[in-house]
């Protein structure tokens, strides 16, 4: 149906959407941080509106990547896209999973370097023996941190609970995603729909066990963010991680409503597997979590 | 699906005319066009914020500002001019020049290009409308340590916290966009050995980027959480460590400083060359130091922080691998220098620059190598020595390496040659004012004056006056440079494809100006 010359250079045509995504980033942001400093209390910051201008950024987002990806999917659709941008997209897809573990790593950093440094030192270790004897004489350094130098107490999360069971549901959904790109390339069309159907039923499961384990950790444990080190580092890491299973999920549902809309070929699966490989990185990085957030 | 189709050939051959055209665009000659000029309206911006503390402190004592606000523009200086001024004048050339230097049509990622681009405006309005809160903009310097920028930060750090995660989705975003183009639009025939040097070097500078403005992201995140949601990573109370802050913000920050420099490497690399009407000596060791300086990078970030009290084993390790840079960084000096040697060289103003660079920069390396020596830095560690070094990296180093490119590719972008007696004349009246401001501050800072402050001892006041004079000089050169360049813009000199005798390179078998898509079929290389 087209006549793209496949030695010719393809150039998509100019797009609305870029500029209205960054409209919607500084709505949000904006929103944003005004709803941190009215929500909470470190900050004179008086006023309601924060939340409602950044609903406001948000909604833009969500109807800026809607009509961005309806307009890209059409194209895909059309034909109009060679090999070559095929490939320009999986490059691109794979650069973006690259910059998501380095935005990991800062956090793992924060981990590593509190557990083997920070509270070494703040227990007198390497050359802080001052710093231990005039500040906080009755730390004992350990982890998990349960008692923070200021006196600060909680208590850390075991591993044989939820998180066990969560880490099953991760590694089961990575491998009904597999089954499910196979079912894709072999063109068996309701084996797709079903074992992606169950891959993002999976990753809901996830999440409601993650939404009732925070719970628990609030209202029995009082474990919080305000938990010392181990708080910090636990929330920010799992609730990250969460963030990202959040957008997987959703990303995963899309591509579901796609293929039972009949979307995507044996050979010509882009958006699929952009979803899995993400899929596959949450689930590498759950991995790296059950290790070193709860079990060690 | 046919509408689709007729649209988007509608677009292709047609130049889009109006507002929406820069709005909406998703050519890399436009998105190029707006990054240089939005780096230059930051520029004027930062630079203005450089003489309100020149002003300040032209005398001993506190004449014009508070000190408070002192701070501010202190902190504000620095992040426009690194966030604003230097990274996009480099991506604005990157969009401009890499897909015309490897013969493709475009980014491999227009739209994407786009969205990179027009975050930044919305980024520093939020940074910069800082300056109109209650409390202040932020005043904790480029860097926010914790916890002047946690506890102790006004309430538009959170505005600064957003216009930074704003900034490094605009940077990742872009870097993914140059990858991606290098990897995979080179023309058939253009092998990665063949490709050109600012190529290399972009190629590694976004490579820079997407490992480390992640990290950056991370870093104020922790900043945001601490600040309102009572977590403790910079706090020792809770067993955090302000000091961890610092590891963090450097671990981006080193490699930061490497993003901004390589660029300009690699623009050197293609002057030098051009001018002396040979090739350049030594391609492949230029290729590879290059990306040994990146990757060494990323384990030298701890020599900003020699006086903290790290242990000694953290010390000698940090100093040791940042001396093993000055050894890349050395070979590609001695490169430029030997691609010189012999070479029938001319001095018209882009090959002024280069040369400028050349010298001007080493000056920076060698101050670096003096502060790379952990004893040593005790003495200079946050003196004006500090300053002198890192604006002679960046001001003669990273923004002569973009004026370099500007005054070269500006016949290729505009199609009309610029007025060379005048670029001569901002060139010489530059070189002259970036020295007086910037050379006086090693003797500052070596007596002992400490940065980012606004009053000082009057056995500074002379170094400071002169260094005061000099900036309000460099200040005006701006003016002629900005004049140079509408002038050409608006010039009535045509210029020939190849514009420079001795240019090589894709670039300079296009017309110039270079048509509105560049290579609609892939050219040739051999």
């Amino acid at each position: 149906m087209s006549e793209h010359n496949p030695n010719s250079y393809y150039v998509p045509a100019s797009s609305r959407w870029p500029f209205i995504g960054a409209i919607g980033l500084f709505v949000t942001v904006y929103g944003a941080a005004n709803f941190i400093q009215q929500s909470t209390d470190a900050v004179a910051n008086d006023g309601q509106y924060g939340a409602w201008i950044m609903f406001a950024g948000i909604a833009i987002l969500i109807w800026q990547m809607f009509s961005w990806w309806r307009d890209v999917i059409r194209e895909s659709m059309g034909g109009l896209y060679s090999p070559q941008m095929d490939r320009s997209f999986r490059f691109g897809m794979m650069w973006f999973i690259t910059s998501e573990v380095m935005f990991f790593a800062a956090f793992f950093g924060a981990l590593f370097y509190a557990r083997v440094l920070a509270i070494e030192w703040l227990g007198g270790g390497s050359n802080n023996a001052m710093t231990h004897d005039l500040l906080w004489p009755d730390f004992i350094p350990e982890w998990p941190l349960e008692r923070t130098p200021d006196g600060t107490t909680t208590n850390a999360m075991p591993a044989w609970g939820i998180p066990l069971i969560n880490t099953a549901i991760l590694l089961t959904s990575s491998w009904t995603l597999t089954l499910a790109h196979h079912a894709l390339k072999d063109g068996h069309r309701s084996k797709l729909n079903g074992w992606l159907a169950v891959t993002v039923l999976l990753g809901a499961i996830f999440l409601g066990f993650q939404g009732y384990e925070y719970y628990h950790a609030y209202v029995d444990m009082g474990l919080t963010m305000g938990s010392g080190i181990y708080g910090s580092t636990f929330f920010l890491l799992t609730g990250f991680h969460g963030m990202h299973v959040t957008i997987g999920t959703i990303f995963l549902a899309i591509l579901l409503v796609r293929t039972l809309k009949g979307h995507f070929t044996a050979e010509n699966h882009f958006a699929f597997e952009a979803g899995a490989w993400y899929w596959h990185f949450v689930d590498v990085v759950w991995l790296f979590l059950f290790v070193f957030v709860y079990l060690l | 699906m046919s509408a689709v189709i007729e649209e988007h050939h509608d677009h292709h051959d047609h130049k889009p005319t109006g507002l929406t055209r820069w709005l909406f665009t998703t050519n890399h000659k436009d998105i190029g066009t707006l990054y240089l000029w939005f780096s230059f309206a930051m520029f004027v911006i930062g630079g203005l914020f450089a003489m309100v503390i020149r002003l300040e402190l032209f005398q001993p004592g506190l004449q014009f500002v508070e000190p408070e606000f002192f701070n501010q523009m202190t902190t504000l200086h620095g992040l426009v001019m690194v966030f604003g001024a230097v990274m996009p004048a480099t991506v604005g050339l990157a969009n401009w020049m890499i897909p015309i230097m490897i013969g493709a049509p475009d980014m491999a990622l227009p739209r994407m290009n786009n969205w990179s681009f027009w975050i930044l405006p919305f980024a520093f309005t939020l940074l910069l409308s800082s300056l109109f809160m209650e409390g202040g903009a932020p005043n904790f310097g480029w860097t926010f340590y914790a916890p002047l920028s946690t506890t102790f930060g006004p309430p538009s750090t959170d505005f600064f916290i957003f216009g930074v995660h704003l900034m490094g989705i605009s940077s990742i975003m872009g870097s993914i966009n140059v990858i991606v183009t290098v990897f995979n639009m080179r023309a058939p025939g253009m092998t990665l050995m063949k490709m050109p040097m600012f190529v290399w070097t972009w190629l590694i500078t976004a490579f820079l980027l997407i490992m480390v403005m992640p990290v950056l992201a991370g870093a104020v995140t922790m900043m945001l959480t601490d600040r309102h949601f009572g977590t403790s990573f910079f706090d020792a109370a809770g067993g955090g460590d302000p000091v961890m802050f610092q590891h963090i913000f450097w671990f981006f920050g080193h490699p930061e400083v490497y993003i901004m420099i390589l660029p300009a490497f690699g623009i050197a690399s293609q002057i030098i060359p051009t001018f002396s009407r040979k090739p350049l000596f030594g391609y492949a060791s230029m290729v590879y130091a290059t990306a040994a300086i990146a990757l060494l990078s990323f384990v030298v970030w701890a020599h900003h922080m020699f006086t903290v009290g790290m242990p000694l084993a953290g010390e000698l390790f940090f100093m040791f691998a940042t001396l093993l840079i000055a050894v890349p960084t050395g070979v590609k000096v001695f490169n430029w220098v030997a691609t010189m040697w012999k070479g029938s060289i001319t001095f018209e103003t882009p090959m002024l620059y280069a040369l400028a660079f050349v010298i001007l920069f080493t000056i920076g390396g060698f101050s670096g190598v003096m502060l790379a020596m952990t004893p040593v830095d005790f003495q200079y560690h946050d003196t004006y020595f500090v300053v002198a070094h890192f604006h002679y990296v960046l001001f003669p180093g990273a923004i002569f390496g973009t004026m370099a490119a500007v005054y070269y590719w500006l016949p290729k972008w505009t199609g009309n040659l610029y007025n060379e007696r005048w670029a001569k004349i901002q060139f010489w009246l530059q070189i002259f004012f970036v020295n007086l401001t910037f050379f006086p501050m090693h003797f500052s800072g070596l007596a002992g004056m400490p940065r980012r402050i606004p009053d000082y001892n009057l056995a500074f006041a002379d170094f400071n006056m002169i260094s005061s004079i000099g900036a309000f000089g460099l200040a005006l050169t701006q003016i002629i440079f900005i004049a140079v360049v509408i002038g050409c813009i608006r010039g009535k000199r045509k210029a020939t494809a190849q514009v420079w005798e001795g240019a090589q390179g894709l670039e300079w078998t296009l017309p110039s100006p270079a048509p509105y898509h560049s290579f609609t079929t892939p050219p040739k290389v051999d």
